[in-house]
């Protein structure tokens, strides 16, 4: 079902505006890593290789705390939200109930109000509940923007999705959780995958609702970069953010690349 | 009996776990929100339970109308650079060869998947005044002494630009792939020449593309703090900072709270605008 | 008619059905009896679909029982139900090879892994699917899927197979090919057909018996021959075939005959059961419609000969009554044709005509019915 495109030939006017975009976009990340592997402590010019921030930063204990924080929550929210996530997605599909328009338009008041409005307000309710902020404010704001992404997601694979191959499975011996585990959930696997990339790079990305709802214990990584720029970063965290983009990407690049194959073989 | 029992079990125990987390994370957060609005300040930081308006008139002050006049510039400025320089973008890759393209939107998802922060501060270090970038244009002779580049309103609404372009193509992107090559051709069938192909077709028929890219850009920059904190001087003052202050250094939440709804309002308005062209759908 | 059919399979007891204030089944009664190719034929929203889904189970009947092999099933779930079904869009697991499938419904039932394959790949045999076993049905065509979807339900050796309109997606060729195998399956395996389509000719040569539906009312069960030469009701021979049908009323009997006058003429038919004056309609097959210049015994009737169409083994004539109705008449393509704008006179074969009493008529018997009804369930109710 490939759309017929004409055969596109590249302008050379479109290559070079291309590639300035594309340079405007890729120049400051590679300036991170190229000054990670410098040897100056100043991030000013190149004056050699060395890999010794990679060592370095092990020993900054207050760095690699809010690197593992910024795994720990992203990781844990993530999970919660594609659990709970594609639940509502399912829920939605299968039953029709009173409160569905409202629950289905709720889902995108934390995807369309700034992220700052929303992240005083959860400031605002752990304070007045004398909830001090730690790992869990932190992992129960995440899932809370980024579990909306997960239903919509799962829910727009569920949406083309023909409800006769569960009745078939059905009419074949196969109870409702049978049918569940052995069809409907391998379906809509790929759209579950990406609601969870989503997750992931949403919690990964955040800045801002970090800000109001992480401790002084539960800092990220770049909630800590944002502390130091005005006064100057040091090359470690330069290695410590290589990692964490190059990590980032091969995580969601590996888990395109299997989504790509769930979805080839259907 | 029996089944409507079950019926209920299986709503509850699939939309149920949403429909609590997004009552007590999210609505009932707001709602405090918009009590905290209507109380005053009290001289420990905290909340007095006296009900005012005057943090509503506060917002009358000269002082804060520039606030809003300046961020609201400099969320416009940000959306249209983006528009402008994003719309031929999406379009060069969406009309690229078959060969490249799937290298050229992955090349166009990386950024996304890099933490905005990580990524504004790569130009912090580029932009300083000891940064490459003066080293590069004193080398080639362009200035002799280098230019204050960073801490100024141009390095925020570049840092802005920066860190939300990717937010404005992607949906263009998608409303251009969405176009069918037949109907282009129609329309040069029809005698329409590449300039009327563009504005009668394409340019139409992407329009929801461009509002979600729109909304998508300026109602995240409004709230983008961090930007302005890494990039800009001390002189400019954002709706974003004016908030983050309310909360940590002048702790006045009653006035943060007013600020928080004006920015609620704001993005009502976009969102009212935005569903005559176009659907939430799109927006995800 | 005398045929000795062996036990009821299937049977439908007033069976009524209504999705919101829709009702699409209306107080069906029928019954399946073991071994035989039936075919439910309607047009679309007839409840044809919904009737095989209450059968499968996946709909449940507002009123009424249904019984399978002499058990009541309103309490059994699809998956508890000796029955199968070949879906009309194949309902192929995408995520899932022909073989895995195929073996769906078998490994449901825990059958051993080795008696899988083996009744899996006797399966594949069957439907002619050799070598296909690791195919994902996004790479295959349409006749293929539908094998799969085939063998895949009887793999499970169902009492009944249940088909929804299977050969729907297929084009002209490789459906009347599939008809034909299809015919053969059954009869070869001797398990229970309930076929539901629209497409008339598919169902007078697949069937044994058929049951045509309209509106939620099932109009007539009987064999092919039956149904297309002695259709019981003025949709029947519309939907069956082509048909002539002309409104009229009996103006005189006697001891083996009728005399229905039409608006354009009057014609004796060997019928009886009638009532004087009752309002008719005469129905006949353009096949069986003659056409002479010379007056016919017991026919006044009359038209004028205005189009001849040739359609290769035949010519069809039109045929223009006094009040403006057209005709259609059949003749060998060979036969001499009637110069056009001939009057001529209009006549069949005695027992080729089908009187049947007009919608009005029917009415009157479905309110009859009806008060029945309404007595029966405030008994029930009381």
């Amino acid at each position: 079902m490939k759309k017929q495109r004409r055969v596109h030939e590249f302008k050379p006017g479109s290559v070079f505006y291309a590639c300035l975009v594309y340079l405007f976009l890729y120049l400051p990340i590679f300036v991170v890593i190229a000054f990670s592997f410098n040897t100056s402590k100043m991030n000013i010019t190149f004056e050699g290789f060395t890999l010794e921030w990679y060592g370095r930063m092990f020993e900054n204990r207050q760095l690699m705390q809010s690197f593992f924080n910024t795994v720990i929550v992203a990781g844990v929210s993530t999970v919660l939200s594609v659990i709970i996530g594609t639940l509502c997605a399912l829920g939605l599909y299968k039953f029709e109930f009173k409160l569905k328009n409202v629950l289905s338009t709720s889902l995108y008041i934390p995807i369309v109000i700034p992220e700052l409005v929303f992240a005083i307000a959860l400031l605002i309710f752990f304070t007045s509940l004398n909830i001090s902020m730690n790992m869990a404010t932190l992992i129960i704001s995440h899932v809370t923007f980024s579990m909306p992404f997960v239903v919509i997601t799962v829910r727009a694979r569920l949406a083309g999705f023909d409800r006769s191959v569960e009745e078939a499975a059905r009419d074949l011996g196969a109870n409702e959780f049978r049918t569940f585990m052995r069809v409907t959930l391998p379906m809509i696997s790929p759209g579950v995958l990406s609601g969870g990339m989503l997750a992931l790079t949403m919690s990964l990305d955040d800045v801002v609702v970090s800000f109001f709802t992480a401790g002084p214990e539960s800092t990220t990584l770049p909630l800590k970069i944002l502390g130091m720029v005005r006064k100057g970063v040091s090359p470690d965290v330069n290695a410590l953010s290589t990692l964490m983009i190059v990590g980032t990407i091969v995580i969601l690049l590996t888990s395109t690349m299997i989504q790509g194959r769930l979805e080839r073989k259907m | 009996m029996i089944k409507s029992f079950k019926k209920h079990l299986g709503i509850f125990g699939t939309v149920g776990p949403t429909m609590l987390w997004l009552g007590v994370f999210l609505l009932i957060p707001l709602i405090y929100v918009i009590g905290i609005s209507f109380l005053t300040k009290n001289a420990y930081g905290g909340v007095d339970f006296t009900v005012t308006l005057s943090n509503y008139v506060s917002l009358f002050q000269s002082e804060y109308g520039k606030v809003f006049a300046d961020s609201l510039l400099l969320s416009l400025e940000t959306t249209v650079i983006c528009l402008l320089a994003g719309y031929p973008f999406a379009y060069i890759i969406a009309n690229a060869p078959k060969k490249w393209k799937p290298f050229l939107v992955l090349l166009l998802m990386l950024p996304f998947w890099t933490n905005s922060l990580i990524r504004t501060y790569g130009w912090n270090t580029l932009l300083r005044t000891e940064g490459i970038i003066n080293h590069f244009l004193q080398w080639i002779g362009v200035t002799d002494r280098p230019l204050e580049m960073l801490y100024t309103d141009g390095a925020v609404l570049l840092g802005m630009v920066y860190a939300l372009l990717p937010f404005t193509v992607l949906p263009i992107h998608t409303s251009i792939e969405k176009l069918d090559p037949s109907l282009l051709e129609a329309a040069g069938d029809l005698g329409a020449g590449k300039v009327h192909v563009f504005t009668r077709v394409v340019l139409p028929l992407t329009m929801p593309g461009i509002f979600a890219g729109s909304i998508q850009t300026f109602i995240p920059s409004l709230g983008f703090f961090f930007i302005s904190d890494m990039m800009g001087g001390a002189k400019t003052m954002y709706i974003g900072n004016l908030i983050k202050n309310q909360f940590l250094s002048a702790r006045n939440w009653p006035l943060g709270a007013v600020l928080s709804i004006v920015l609620i309002v704001i993005t009502l308005i976009l969102m009212r605008l935005y569903t005559r062209v176009g659907s939430l759908e799109d927006m995800a | 008619m005398e045929q000795t059919r062996d036990k009821v399979i299937i049977s439908l007891k007033n069976v009524d059905k209504s999705f919101e204030d829709e009702r699409v089944v209306k107080r069906l009664n029928l019954e399946i009896e073991e071994g035989e190719f039936l075919t439910m034929l309607g047009p679309s929203g007839c409840g044809k679909t919904t009737t095989l889904r209450m059968i499968a189970g996946f709909e449940y009947p507002t009123s009424g029982q249904i019984f399978l092999e002499g058990a009541d099933v309103e309490s059994k779930k699809p998956n508890e139900r000796d029955v199968n079904t070949v879906f009309q869009n194949y309902a192929l697991f995408p995520h899932m090879n022909v073989f895995d499938n195929i073996a769906f419904g078998l490994v449901e039932k825990k059958v051993k892994k080795d008696e899988i394959r083996r009744r899996v790949e006797e399966m594949i045999k069957l439907v002619r699917l050799d070598g296909l076993e690791k195919r994902m049905p996004s790479q295959m065509s349409g006749g293929q899927k539908q094998r799969v979807a085939i063998a895949r339900a009887l793999v499970n050796r169902p009492r009944v197979l249940l088909l929804d309109e299977p050969l729907g997606a297929l084009d002209l060729k490789l459906r009347k090919q599939m008809q034909v195998e299809l015919k053969h399956l059954q009869k070869q395996l001797g398990i229970t057909f309930i076929y539901v389509t629209h497409d008339q000719e598919e169902a007078l040569t697949m069937s044994d018996r058929i049951a045509v539906m309209n509106q939620g009312n099932l109009e007539q069960v009987g064999t092919p021959e039956e149904i297309y030469n002695h259709p019981e009701t003025k949709f029947v021979a519309d939907f069956i075939g082509e048909s002539n049908i002309i409104e009229g009323y009996i103006e005189e009997m006697d001891e083996d005959a009728i005399w229905v006058t039409m608006e354009s003429g009057k014609a004796r038919i060997g019928e009886r059961g009638y009532r004087l004056e009752e309002m008719v309609y005469l129905c006949v097959r353009p096949e069986n419609l003659k056409l002479s210049t010379e007056p016919i015994e017991g026919f006044r009737f009359r038209g004028q000969v205005k189009e001849h169409i040739f359609v290769g083994s035949v010519n069809k004539t039109m045929i223009e009554l006094p009040n403006g109705q057209m005709l259609k008449a059949e003749t060998p393509a060979e036969d001499e044709l009637i110069p056009v704008g001939t009057v001529v006179n209009v006549y069949w074969n005695p027992g080729k005509a089908v009187v049947m009493r007009t919608a009005e008529e029917q009415i009157y018997n479905v309110i009859e019915q009806s008060v029945e009804i309404e007595g029966m369930t405030n008994d029930q109710i009381f």
